[in-house]
């Protein structure tokens, strides 16, 4: 938040906290040895922050519902797919489409971190972060989609992707019902972050 | 562009705190000029969580970003680019720098610090 209220006059400028310091610290040594440009720093900041998220899987996702020949080249390799659509780069040099079906359930998780496709999500939330997650989400996959609110039927098979530093998951949800004949534009507003890491389902269409 | 998530609370920020973006760029900038390799960072990284999760579970937060910090500062203690004790002098210089510096103005080393 910035600080913009202040229930005192400080004396002095608000102190970072520590690891905040020893970011500074660290920044500061590797610029003077000429190793990184804080230009650069902001511009990789900027990208993530702003310009860069779940909205390119949508579109990803809603092609694929639209475009059969699309989906089958998505489903066979991903890589080459996505990048044509100019989703590429930082931990998007492998990625693969895992597809939902009536009998399977796709969901995505990183035990030992945090390996998730950028081109396509963005940063991953705390919560794909956090250990629960990361220790529960193998163990019992159906409690922590009823945590996310998810219930599947228990015909439907649930199958968990262990994220790597090789290999990165993108979910295509299946597609909501009462959809046919929208576009892909309208189609991808309904495809969900959660939906693409297998923690959500596609949302319906609002009458 | 209406929000993605309906009924979702305020979209959630990227980066909730500004350090937790620096240094994810200041990784990712290292990573790409080639000073060391991603499955590098993420086998060193994985171990760093590995032992903080003993302690205690992570929230994927603030002990998620203490935890990448202490890899990236170990790695490049390894790498012989930052050496611990030139870090916790630039670290004190900062902090020093902060608390002379009058509020409201930019904080910056002085001299050579």
């Amino acid at each position: 938040m910035p600080h913009d209220h202040h229930d005192h006059d400080d004396p002095h400028a608000l102190l970072p906290p520590d690891p905040a310091l020893r970011v500074r610290a660290l920044e500061t040594l590797l610029a003077r040895k000429g190793l990184i440009e804080p230009a650069a720093l902001d511009e990789i900041i900027d990208t993530y922050q702003n310009r860069i998220g779940p909205r390119n899987g949508a579109q990803v996702v809603a092609r694929a519902w639209s475009d059969p020949a699309f989906r089958a080249a998505l489903l066979q390799d991903a890589t080459p797919v996505v990048a044509d659509l100019g989703f590429f780069g930082r931990q998007g040099e492998h990625v693969v489409a895992v597809e939902n079906t009536p009998e399977v359930h796709n969901m995505v998780v990183c035990t030992l971190c945090s390996c998730y496709p950028w081109p396509l999500l963005g940063i991953p939330p705390a919560w794909y972060k956090s250990d629960a997650y990361r220790s529960r989400a193998v163990r019992e996959p159906r409690k922590v989609l009823a945590d996310f609110g998810v219930s599947l039927p228990e015909e439907i098979a649930v199958r968990v992707w262990d994220s790597t530093a090789e290999v990165r998951y993108l979910v295509i949800p299946r597609r909501p019902e009462g959809t046919e004949g929208m576009s892909v534009e309208d189609l991808a507003a309904l495809v969900t972050r959660d939906s693409m890491i297998g923690t959500g389902l596609a949302r319906a269409p609002t009458a | 562009m209406s929000d993605q998530t309906p009924g979702a609370k305020a979209p959630e920020p990227v980066f909730t705190l500004p350090w937790h973006g620096q240094v994810f760029a200041l990784t990712v900038s290292l990573n790409e000029a080639g000073h060391f390799a991603w499955s590098e960072w993420t086998a060193r990284f994985s171990q760093t969580l590995a032992r903080h999760g003993l302690e205690k579970e992570l929230d994927g937060g603030d002990d998620y970003f203490n935890a990448w910090l202490e890899t990236l500062e170990a790695l490049l203690a390894d790498l012989g680019e930052a050496a611990p004790a030139d870090v916790e002098r630039l670290r004190d210089a900062w902090e020093a720098a902060y608390l002379s510096t009058p509020h409201g103005d930019p904080v910056h080393l002085p001299e050579g610090a």
